[in-house]
């Protein structure tokens, strides 16, 4: 088993000697369509990754090429301290992957899946036996164990995935878009999954194009947009990436509103709904200079929020969405103001 | 593990798994038996004396173009099978099981492997199932020596292997399942033009070449020399020949097919 390492939040300075996953250059082309254009991508043993970014952004290739299923056309990139492109097999004994469509045997049942995979595993017959009813009773499955796995709902066959891709109990696990197409239980289901992975050791690069999901599950997140990584860092690193923070003041009173808008010099009015806006990333010390300037001028705000960006705000910032309209301030749509 | 017990074991594994399937949907293997029964029971009843009209001397009986029938028919069988192999190969590989085997250390070929040992195993199956047939309806082989018996079995074990290769490689080729089924069509038809139903001097002279120089034709009257005991001369050789260039080219393309990029 392969040393704890902490996942370090800065880049450059003293990178951890283990990483699970590391990349340069990978580049894919199918035709003349350019699917990765450079990803180096660096992912510390033991951590979660995630690789946010829209359809088609190259989400999957990337998957598919650090899993050895599609040979990149250029670049590099280790896997458990091996070359994809020399030694593959070292890569595939130390990874288990499920993909964005089900790799399960439909005509088989959910224990023969199982019992298949302690085979290819090579684990011995009692043994294989052994680890197929612990997973299939983990992954809620004993009951639905004996019936054909292309009678299995959605939800249970994402489950049985995982269960058939933990047999031979990998190192590194890659989740390409695992709550994709699941109701809302299933995939709180599957984000339990992933945590009990990683409590166990288990480095997880997982795929979405959920700004929730990423936010939730990843200590690490790199934005992927049409082939290149257009970011990579902590969720709140992203958030910080991005404009969109402020504070936001309420007035009924229209004389308060005048008052605290001169005390206020570079608040941002509107006069309609009687509404201030600060900009600012909504720390403590902002915070209270705003209040303190407010008590200074004798004025009380009917309502004070403080919105700080969330990964929309940096998703369709980095990921050049064009024609979205600005997310950061959604309940007030009509005020749209340049920063 | 040595590369050799790897190969093996994963091997068997893939054919445990290949056999679950025929067992659990048995309909899959018996439906591609009725066209084989089918034209069997058609030839003999319906055009039966039309047909042993045409060979001998013309005096033949009924129960002569049984006997030179059934050896095509059996022929016909195995190419029948195998279409069914290259449609679930074409199946198979869509799924997302075989992506799953492409990213284990498990021995490469053992998916193919597997499917072809499973589809050998069917052709032997579905021949003995068709064969029970025709002697139940007065096919006999009487003149045949033990060792003309451990020919015919061979004979129709290398046919089986080498068509399956062609067919495994007809439905990686292929996109889907359909376009396996077409591309394999082929099998099915090929006897259909061979001298398993009519002797090739009765067809016409501009058809005949084709007749003749196709694998089914020597694969036919070889199983037919072993079976009635009437000799092969050297039938045998041309379809042993045959057997292991199809093989040995179906091997190949099937390979570099599997091993290229899935998309």
């Amino acid at each position: 088993m392969p040393s704890f390492v902490m996942p370090t939040s800065r880049k450059g300075d003293g990178r951890p000697p283990q990483a699970a996953v590391s990349a340069v250059g990978l580049r894919k082309s199918y035709g003349d369509r350019t699917v990765l254009d450079g990803v180096d991508l660096h992912v510390p043993a033991g951590s979660v990754f995630a690789l946010l970014g829209p359809n088609g952004a190259g989400k999957t290739t990337t998957v598919k090429i650090l899993s050895t299923l599609v040979t990149a056309d250029g670049g590099q990139a280790r896997v458990a301290g091996h070359d994809i492109a020399t030694s593959p097999d070292g890569v595939r004994a130390a990874i288990g992957v499920t993909g964005q469509f089900s790799a399960v045997d439909g005509l088989i049942t959910g224990e023969e899946n199982m019992l298949l995979m302690a085979d290819l595993h090579h684990l011995p017959k009692r043994e294989g036996r052994r680890v197929a009813a612990e997973l299939l009773e983990r992954f809620d499955l004993t009951d639905a164990a004996k019936k054909p796995a292309q009678s299995y709902s959605g939800g249970m066959k994402r489950r049985l995935d995982i269960a058939m891709t933990l047999v031979g109990d990998p190192r590194i696990v890659f989740l390409d878009e695992p709550t994709t197409g699941l109701d809302p239980r299933s995939r709180h289901t599957m984000w339990q999954i992933v945590r009990e992975l990683v409590a166990g050791g288990v480095t997880v690069l997982l795929t979405t194009q959920y700004l929730e999901e990423a936010d939730e599950l990843a200590d690490r997140i790199a934005v992927l947009d049409d082939g290149r990584i257009v970011a990579e860092g902590t969720a709140e690193e992203l958030k910080r990436l991005v404009p969109g923070g402020h504070v936001r003041l309420r007035f009924s009173d229209p004389a308060a509103y005048r008052s605290a808008a001169s005390a206020l010099r570079d608040a941002l009015p509107d006069d309609e709904s009687l509404e201030l806006r600060i900009p600012g990333d909504g720390s403590q010390r902002e915070l209270r200079a705003v209040l303190d300037r407010l008590d200074s001028a004798g004025v009380e705000a009917d309502e004070l929020t403080v919105h700080t960006p969330d990964l929309d705000d940096v998703f369709f910032a980095l990921t050049g969405s064009t024609g979205v309209p600005d997310r950061s301030d959604r309940s007030n749509q009509s005020k749209e103001d340049v920063r | 593990m040595s590369f050799f017990s790897l190969a093996v074991r994963d091997s068997s594994t893939m054919l445990r798994r290949n056999l679950l399937h025929a067992r659990r949907y048995p309909s899959l293997t018996l439906n591609l038996l009725l066209t084989p029964v089918m034209l069997l029971l058609l030839f003999v009843y319906v055009f039966g004396d039309v047909m042993s009209a045409g060979i001998g001397d013309g005096d033949a009986d009924r129960s002569e173009y049984l006997a030179y029938l059934v050896p095509g028919i059996l022929m016909l069988t195995i190419g029948g099978t195998t279409i069914g192999s290259a449609v679930s190969v074409a199946t198979d590989t869509t799924e997302g099981v075989i992506a799953r085997f492409r990213t284990m250390a498990i021995h490469r070929g053992a998916v193919l492997t597997g499917h072809v040992v499973g589809s050998v195993l069917q052709c032997v199956t579905s021949v003995v199932l068709v064969g029970a047939v025709a002697v139940a309806i007065g096919f006999r082989t009487v003149n045949a020596t033990v060792l003309e018996w451990v020919l015919a079995v061979g004979l129709l074990t290398l046919v089986s292997l080498a068509l399956t290769w062609i067919a495994v490689g007809m439905g990686l080729a292929g996109p889907n399942a359909e376009a396996a089924s077409n591309n394999a069509m082929p099998l099915m038809v090929l006897p259909l033009v061979s001298s398993a139903f009519v002797p090739v001097d009765a067809m016409p002279g501009w058809f005949r070449p084709f007749a003749e120089y196709q694998p089914f034709t020597p694969a036919v009257e070889t199983l037919r020399g072993l079976l009635l005991g009437s000799g092969i001369g050297h039938n045998g050789w041309l379809a042993v020949a045959w057997c292991v260039g199809l093989a040995v080219l179906g091997h190949a393309w099937s390979k570099s097919l599997f091993n290229r990029d899935p998309k």
